[in-house]
């Protein structure tokens, strides 16, 4: 171009024009197309992500520039909602945050309310409570298990986890009625005590859940194409989890040897089993993939030991029937499927607690999206939100 | 968990445990000086700390670098005004329950919990640390008129979405916080859900139905009454 | 003159009486077996594997699920993206569709049973299948919408990115039949005395590995990612343009997989029956069909369980290892050719 575009313009220079135009052209086209800078609205409505999370990603070309999630669409205001129901009336609410693997958000709620009033359940409850907590654990990391591959486009492993899911669902619909709203947790134990024939039947459902675990270490974990899409894929360094708050396997499969399981001091049978945690150094897609799995083993065992060993005894201790429970606050975290869910409890000694606060472990395992989205491809978006793996519910309460 | 009612026991558990989380808060003490305010202890169980909305960030980073206390938890807020509107809209079969009435409202005085506070808006952080196994519960008490807390974004890059979530709940504002827009709520939400003059919708609406839709057992023969509380205190 | 017609019926049609015989003749030719493949592997394979039993209903064993299925999109509303290039968005499924039903053109059905005796028979083969491009292009950009625009970005780069392997791998065929006619390839594997496959089993890896990427299917199937991008370039089509699609997309793997058969597998040849003999004029289609059938059951099974690449992981199978094997394998049989 030898128009020097610092010459005074001249409506009669061809060449001038001619460059003006060309100019005005590219401009028009480069907004039209936009060429840099393209906004992606994955969801709200959308077939990966796990329930109703909009995640606003700017790309460029293939690359994420930025990428956000906005969550809200499930909230249920819980916090506020508890304050106006009795303690018993709040575990059939809270059921619903993690719906995947339920029993377990009753469990350290229920826990805070029974530090406060100083009840303790009997040996026989935790016994059940803790079987319970972890066929949910079972159930909860089954659907992780299928659906991750599934986002990355292996569509058969979801049926195989669906399939086999249900022998665990049928187990703990038959002892508490709920397949995934089992609201059976009281203060002071549990409602009832379990079915004949249940230990029997709970065992044989072990064995196939092991069975499904070692299916899933052949067609998944070592498909070689699963294994190309998920190593080195979104990498969490163990001090940058530590400080979002990362819990459960996205923490172990960075490398960070904690579980509450085993370290806090719980009520629960966790104590009296022979089991082990499992970390995995690399914290990318597939160790958390990876260190999932392994724990779905490990829960399975844990169940056959805590039935073998179940205590005799009642299943509820000796609790008022209205229950209020007295001026205190207290604090109780324990190792959910998703990762550390803590409720901090306010009482005034009254029906209703004052302030209930759920600290949620999806809530913070999200919050470190945005950090860990930045610079990775489209279709790495998918895979990293499925390792992270969280339930809307557990985000947005 | 101890329960017992052999005072020996508990007494002695209760110096056992303490010694780690006494030398905790004492070491808080000594690094904030007249910043620190209070402290609870639930032996066994959790310590809490109250400091001066001053110092908070002091504070974080003080557990942060010295306690190692590297693992956020979470950052809320307590607000603890009591409930303006009381339990009148709850069913008459709950007055017999809580010994409610038509016009009870919720103790007039304002208490705080454990550690004290003298503002009705706290914020609330716990810190954990993974080494060590032990957490802290820190308190602050915020000013009632213009409720604000400065960031620990820069201590904890966790902290984000914690303290949106505190902003757009409770109307606390973050000193600080670059990104400061709703969580949860839709955009151009007005009001603090979380805080206590902001009324549960459903519940002015109309009365909490309570124990109204639960009936005897079959074959409940005798105390049809006792029967009907009983499901309502165990479900 | 197709002798099929006038040995059946004894005349000599005239040229356009015999075009239009085979214009429906190639249209049964297509459909039939894209129906035969839908309802087996798609419905039920598919869902055999998956531990789920598939249609049921309609019809014994959901024989009739694409009837069902036919009449469904029949019956749905046609709807435009607004701003959408209407001639662009309405255009595309035949494109892609017509690149499929040329391709059948090519393929011998017996000693003396096909459409056109082309003496370029697999080149003109190659050549047509690439214009379906052009059609997931013209989907992508005509949906006026971002999903589908990167999906028609991701299918055009990798659907020519996998070209290469797949004119490749055809050439050590073509190499050992000494011809790029079809029914010259037939009559070579005949000659040879044992299918193609065997010597060229590099040239059939690679072949089926591209022809699962020139299908879209996984493991390559970034343009239709659901997971992402709801279906990539399909998301705004609805009712019959979709089921177009859809067809063309069957279509495309049977008659993909009736070439592999005919280059790799010998085609409508029997072993151990005499390649000229008159009869192969009428069994010879079934048994054609017989292999395609176990080729897409090969295409369709890796369908079902792998996970899918991701675009330049895909991009880097194809320019880096498939492209450097095809050729590696092509020296290799002139090599042969030559010395044997």
């Amino acid at each position: 171009m030898t128009t020097d575009i610092n010459a005074e313009f001249d409506i009669t220079n061809n060449e001038q024009l001619r460059y003006i135009a060309a100019q005005a052209a590219d401009a028009r086209v480069n907004v039209e197309l936009e060429t840099e800078g393209m906004t992606l609205n994955i969801g709200p409505q959308h077939p990966a992500t796990h329930g109703t999370l909009r995640i606003v990603a700017r790309l460029d070309g293939e690359q994420v520039i930025s990428a956000e999630p906005i969550m809200g669409y499930m909230h249920r205001g819980y916090e506020k909602l508890t304050e106006v129901r009795t303690y018993p009336q709040v575990t059939t609410l809270i059921n619903r945050i993690d719906w995947v693997g339920s029993f377990a958000n009753e469990v350290p709620f229920i826990l805070a309310a029974e530090e406060l009033m100083e009840v303790e359940a009997p040996p026989r409850a935790q016994y059940i409570r803790t079987a319970l907590f972890e066929m949910g654990r079972i159930a909860n990391i089954m659907l992780f298990l299928g659906d991750m591959a599934v986002q990355l486009g292996g569509v058969t492993a979801i049926f195989y986890a669906f399939r086999d899911r249900e022998f665990v669902l049928n187990q703990i619909e038959s002892a508490t009625g709920g397949r995934f709203h089992p609201n059976f947790n009281r203060i002071g134990g549990v409602k009832d005590d379990l079915p004949a024939g249940w230990i029997k039947e709970t065992k044989s459902s072990m064995q196939k859940v092991r069975d499904f675990c070692d299916e899933m270490e052949d067609l998944v974990v070592g498909n070689e194409i699963f294994q190309a899409r998920c190593r080195g894929v979104g990498i969490i360094p163990a001090d940058v989890a530590m400080a979002y708050g990362l819990s459960g396997a996205n923490l172990r499969g960075s490398g960070v040897d904690w579980d509450l399981r085993r370290d806090a001091d719980s009520p629960l049978a966790w104590k009296d089993l022979d089991w082990k945690v499992w970390t995995h150094p690399d914290g990318d897609s597939f160790s958390r993939y990876w260190v999932r799995l392994q724990e779905t083993r490990e829960a399975t065992y844990m169940v056959e030991q805590l039935l073998d060993g179940l205590p005799a005894g009642p299943v509820m201790a000796k609790v008022p029937r209205i229950i209020k429970v007295p001026a205190g606050e207290s604090y109780v975290q324990t190792e959910n499927p998703l990762g550390a869910m803590g409720y901090y409890v306010v009482s005034k000694g009254e029906l209703t607690p004052f302030r209930v606060k759920i600290r949620t472990a999806s809530f913070s395992n999200m919050s470190i999206s945005p950090w860990l989205l930045e610079g990775v491809l489209v279709p790495d978006i998918a895979t990293i939100l499925a390792s992270l793996y969280f339930i809307l519910g557990d985000i947005d309460r | 968990m101890s329960t017992t009612a052999a005072d020996d026991t508990v007494v002695e558990e209760a110096e056992v445990t303490d010694a780690v989380r006494e030398a905790i808060a004492k070491a808080f003490a000594d690094e904030l000086g007249d910043a620190f305010l209070d402290q609870h202890i639930t032996p066994g169980r959790d310590l809490w700390i109250r400091v001066d909305a001053t110092a908070w960030v002091q504070a974080a980073t003080f557990a942060r670098d010295k306690l190692g206390m590297t693992w956020l938890d979470y950052i809320s807020a307590i607000d603890w005004l009591p409930n303006p509107y009381g339990r009148e809209m709850d069913a008459e079969q709950d007055w017999v329950v809580h010994g409610g009435g038509p016009n009870d409202k919720d103790a007039e005085e304002m208490t705080s919990g454990v550690a004290g506070g003298d503002t009705r808006f706290q914020a609330l952080l716990r810190l954990y640390s993974i080494e060590e196994q032990i957490g802290v519960h820190i308190k602050a008490d915020l000013d009632d008129s213009a409720p604000a807390i400065d960031t620990l974004i820069p201590v904890f890059a966790g902290a984000t979405w914690h303290e949106r979530e505190m902003w757009e709940m409770f109307g606390i504002n973050i000193i600080g916080h670059p990104d400061l827009r709703v969580l949860y709520l839709p955009t151009g939400f007005e009001g603090n859900p979380l805080r206590k003059d902001y009324p549960l919708v459903s519940r002015r609406v109309k009365p909490w139905p309570g124990i109204v839709d639960v009936e005897a057992m079959p074959g409940a023969d005798d105390d049809a009454d006792g029967e009907a509380t009983d499901g309502e205190a165990n479900e | 003159m197709n002798p099929l017609i006038s040995s059946f019926l004894a005349i000599n049609p005239p040229y356009w009486v015999d075009t239009l015989a085979k214009i429906g003749i190639g249209l049964v030719a297509v459909l039939l077996p894209t129906g035969a493949l839908v309802y087996l592997f798609l419905f039920k394979m598919m869902s055999f594997m998956q531990s789920r039993l598939g249609p049921m209903e309609t019809g014994p064993y959901g024989q009739l699920q694409l009837l069902a299925e036919f009449g469904k999109f029949l019956q749905k509303e046609d709807i435009f993206p607004s701003k959408a290039d209407r001639f662009v968005f309405a255009a595309a499924p035949f494109v892609v569709l017509v690149s499929t039903f040329m391709l059948v053109l090519v393929l011998p059905g017996g000693p003396d049973t096909h459409f056109v005796d082309l003496n370029t028979g697999i080149y003109f083969a190659m050549a047509v299948s690439s214009v379906s491009v052009i059609g997931i292009l013209m989907a992508g950009w005509g949906s006026n919408s971002k999903y589908s625009l990167l999906g028609g970005i991701r299918a055009a780069g990798q659907l020519i990115a996998y070209e290469l392997p797949l004119v490749l791998s055809v050439v050590g065929v073509v190499i050992m039949a000494g011809t790029l006619n079809m029914k010259g390839i037939v009559a070579a594997q005949a000659d040879f005395g044992v299918w193609f496959i065997i010597p060229q089993i590099i040239g059939f890896f690679i072949f089926m590995v591209a022809v699962q990427a020139e299908l879209t299917q996984p493991p390559f199937d970034m343009p239709v990612a659901e997971s992402e991008l709801v279906t990539g370039y399909l998301t705004e089509y609805s009712g019959m343009r979709f089921l177009l699609f859809f067809i063309g997309e069957f279509a495309t793997a049977a008659v993909f997989s009736a070439i592999g058969a005919t280059l790799f597998l010998g085609g409508w040849t029997v072993p151990f029956v005499d390649a000229n003999a008159e009869i192969m004029d009428y069994i010879g289609p079934l048994v054609l069909a017989a292999k395609m059938v176990f080729i897409a059951f090969l295409i369709f099974w890796f369908r079902i369980t792998y996970p899918r690449f991701r675009e330049d992981q895909l991009q880097r199978l194809a320019w880096k290892f498939l492209i450097p094997l095809s050729l590696f394998n092509i020296v290799v049989t002139a090599i042969f050719k030559v010395v044997f």
